[in-house]
């Protein structure tokens, strides 16, 4: 509270050039309630633990080189596949979605900040210390039951690394559970009065449904770790069939929060590419509330289909019809988003920046990861493919190709508006051909294997999967190699780059009519809701250049008094 | 926002004050707070779906050699819970007409009845012949109450808080009670929750 009253706004009135105090680069690294400081709190710390799950994926798919297990130990192949999982959905996608939302929803809607600041910045701090804690489990051997933790396996290897891993998840599912708190609050309750539900930006659509799953899938996961870890620690046998107990329940309880938290990952990026497409395509969204209320029947779905992850688990045939069933319904929501972005840029005159790059990129990639998705969802084939690398290359065509894609389109999209920057259009276009190409050659082959029958989690193979491994790898340095134009243009053009204007991409969304990056309480004037999210192309005459637009901002303010 | 400064860029920011609640801001916190239940409540849900799927999947339920529950202090523990509510609840309505000492004594009454039940809760713990790691029954027992009664002593320093904010006269008033309202809304909660779990656990 004291930072935010210290460090307040001195703005004056000329709108173009005004004088207001920046964020020092300390406050970066304090308890500050600020939504700006918090989100770019969350980018900066889940980008750290990107390159570290990342590190740790190439030392994976280096020992996969080769059939034996010769580059690392078979034991902490397990350990770092494990961790590999956990940091990169709880310690990277699920805390850079939260970094959007933190960074993007007040601004969106027109509010000063979030509605309860304090709980924010307790939200944030938790996640480096639950990724701390995570970390630390590297000094009694970590977890080596991979990230779904399944007993009895997790029962019986690495008792105190398996404890910290429950810890560091409980720490983290609280963390975005008071973050969703906020999420849903904000956006319900703190939109400027002009700004009804349907004139929202789609983002805060997504956001609405990401929260919703939070608040109702993570407490489930919750009870089901505090259950493994009575099993654990005092002995007792929920989940330990030498007990009496049934792993099959920790199964659906995990599950039940999982499978919906696939979502909680991914419907903040479909909602960052509802925002990008429309800007670089300047063309209205397609179908507004078709993609809005396909984010609200995603969510709701999510929550009845989690047990297609247990087809293989002894479920029963009709609960399996069930679940097969609910599974591919799902694939009309998506569609129904998949379709309305790609109407949104046909016919749209595009600039293919790098930000519009990622999101066709995006479109292409999610496609596939779906369309195999609805492959995965059939039993029989799941039976076929359970466990084996199918799956690996389905979800990182839906986490990665999906979500992280989406991730950078975001960032080269809101970049100037964050730090006041333009990134370099070259080298943003080089870091998208090096990941589009290091992301297929890794993962497209991963289908073969899989129909193939080469298992997962596994450090050692059939020699006959070889060659096919070896451009995984090479893929997977490609990869990695990809992301040294990112950090690189980054870190330059921070210092370097060229000043971004208030609205470098003429985007109508309210975000666009602060300062770059904006003033300490977000606006110096009250933002003035002139045009829908997605007007483009409507009045285009008027958006000539950037004194019309305050023509109309004057025009439209001294209407409303 | 209560410690913002008011100087000039922050008059130029007032755009959000005319729905103005508590300090200048519109106040959520009971959105919030209602927000946090729902979570809260998955997480017995998700207790209560693993006890019934045991119910339901174990041959003999609870497994044969659980010693019976004892009923007395469970239903005398449920009497006292669920009349604490409508005690709590004059409190609130008493802060409504500004009287603090009439919140003071029916929010004293609300804690001593919880500290009640928690005691009524060890004495059980204590006395019982099942152990924690008896068999699936017992330990599914001990983990719903033993969640339950954490909650329960929430409630009990939620409610001491409010004692401790009430000591000046200024604190709560009929206009400004978010605190009060709060610790009620979470002891209903926790109420509802006690007789769900009651029923699941010693009457199925």
């Amino acid at each position: 509270m004291s930072t935010s009253a210290q460090t307040i706004a001195t703005s004056t009135h000329d709108g173009q050039n005004s004088e207001h105090k920046q964020r020092k680069w300390q406050d970066y690294f304090t308890f500050n309630t600020d939504h700006k400081v918090i989100g770019i709190q969350y980018l900066v710390t889940a980008f750290f633990f990107y390159f570290v799950g990342g590190a740790l994926a190439e030392v994976m798919r280096t020992e996969l080189a080769t059939p034996e297990p010769d580059f690392v130990q078979p034991e902490f192949y397990n350990q770092i596949m494990t961790l590999h999982g956990t940091i990169m959905l709880f310690l990277w996608i699920i805390p850079a979605g939260a970094a959007f939302a933190n960074y993007l929803i007040p601004l969106m809607i027109g509010a000063e900040d979030m509605a309860f600041p304090r709980l924010n910045a307790v939200a944030f701090w938790m996640f480096p210390i639950g990724g701390t804690l995570l970390m630390s489990s590297f000094f009694v051997g970590p977890a080596e039951a991979g990230w779904t933790s399944y007993p009895p396996l997790s029962l019986v290897s690495s008792k105190w690394g398996q404890e910290i891993w429950i810890l560091s998840i409980l720490i983290l599912g609280t963390s975005t559970i008071l973050g969703s708190m906020n999420f849903i609050t904000t956006i319900l309750k703190m939109r400027i009065p002009d700004m009804d539900i349907h004139s929202m930006p789609l983002f805060c659509w997504s956001m609405l449904a990401t929260s919703a799953l939070v608040l109702l899938g993570t407490p489930v996961l919750a009870a089901a770790l505090i259950l493994l870890s009575f099993d654990l620690i005092a002995g007792t046998a929920f989940f330990n069939p030498a007990g009496g107990g049934d792993p099959i329940v920790y199964q659906h309880m995990f599950w039940f929060y999982s499978h919906p938290a696939v979502y909680i990952m991914v419907l903040p990026f479909f909602g960052v590419i509802s925002e990008v497409l429309p800007v670089h395509a300047r063309k209205p969204i397609f179908g507004y509330r078709a993609i809005a209320y396909s984010s609200l029947a995603i969510a709701f779905l999510g929550l009845i289909v989690w047990a297609h992850h247990m087809f293989t688990s002894g479920t029963p045939g009709w609960l399996r019809m069930f679940f097969m069933a609910t599974t591919m319904i799902i694939a009309v929501p998506t569609g129904i988003k998949v379709f309305s972005w790609t109407a949104t840029i046909w016919g749209g005159k595009i600039s293919l920046n790098s930000a519009m790059l990622f999101g066709v990129g995006f479109i292409s990639l999610f496609l596939i990861g779906g369309l195999s998705g609805i492959m995965i969802a059939s039993v029989p084939f799941d039976i076929h493919v359970h466990d084996t690398y199918f799956i690996v290359a389905h979800f990182h065509y839906v986490l990665f190709g999906g979500a992280v894609l989406a991730l950078f389109a975001g960032i080269y999209h809101w970049f100037p508006k964050m730090t006041g920057r333009m990134l370099n259009e070259p080298w943003g276009r080089i870091h998208f051909a090096l990941t589009y190409i290091g992301f297929n050659l890794t993962f497209l082959p991963m289908h073969q294997l899989g129909l193939q029958g080469m298992n997962r989690r596994i450090a050692l193979y059939d020699a006959q999967f070889q060659s096919v491994n070896m451009i995984c790898t090479i893929g997977s340095y490609l990869l990695a190699v990809s992301t040294l134009p990112f950090v690189v243009n980054v870190l330059w053009s921070l210092v370097k780059g060229e000043k971004a204007s208030r609205n470098p991409w003429r985007a109508l969304t309210l975000e666009w009519q602060t300062s770059s990056p904006p003033a300490i309480e977000n606006f110096e004037e009250e933002p003035v809701l002139w045009a829908g999210p997605y007007d483009y192309g409507v009045d285009s005459e008027m958006l000539d250049d950037d004194s019309s637009i305050e023509e109309m901002l004057a025009e439209v303010s001294a209407e409303a008094n | 926002m209560q410690s913002s400064a008011i100087d000039e860029s922050k008059l130029t920011l007032n755009y959000h004050q005319e729905a103005a609640g508590h300090h200048g801001h519109p106040d959520h916190r009971m959105f919030g707070v209602i927000l946090f239940l729902i979570a809260d409540s998955m997480t017995f849900i998700g207790f209560f779906a693993a006890f019934l799927i045991y119910r339901t999947m174990m041959p003999v339920w609870p497994p044969e050699g659980t010693p019976e529950l004892e009923l007395l202090i469970p239903i005398i523990n449920t009497i006292v819970l669920v009349s604490s509510s409508f005690v709590m609840h004059r409190g609130q309505a008493a802060i409504k007409k500004n009287d603090v000492s009439g919140l003071r004594l029916w929010f004293g009454i609300t804690a001593a009845m919880g500290a009640v039940f928690l005691l009524g809760q060890g004495y059980e713990y204590f006395h019982s012949e099942l152990g924690l790691k008896t068999n699936l029954f017992s330990s599914c027992f001990y983990a719903l109450t033993g969640f339950h009664g954490l909650h329960v002593t929430v409630g009990v320093l939620l409610i001491l808080s409010v004692l401790w904010r009430s000591r000046s006269q200024e604190h709560y008033s009929s206009g400004s009670h978010f605190g009060v309202e709060a610790a009620e809304i979470y002891w209903h909660f926790v109420d509802v929750i006690w007789v769900i779990l009651f029923i699941l656990v010693y009457l199925l």
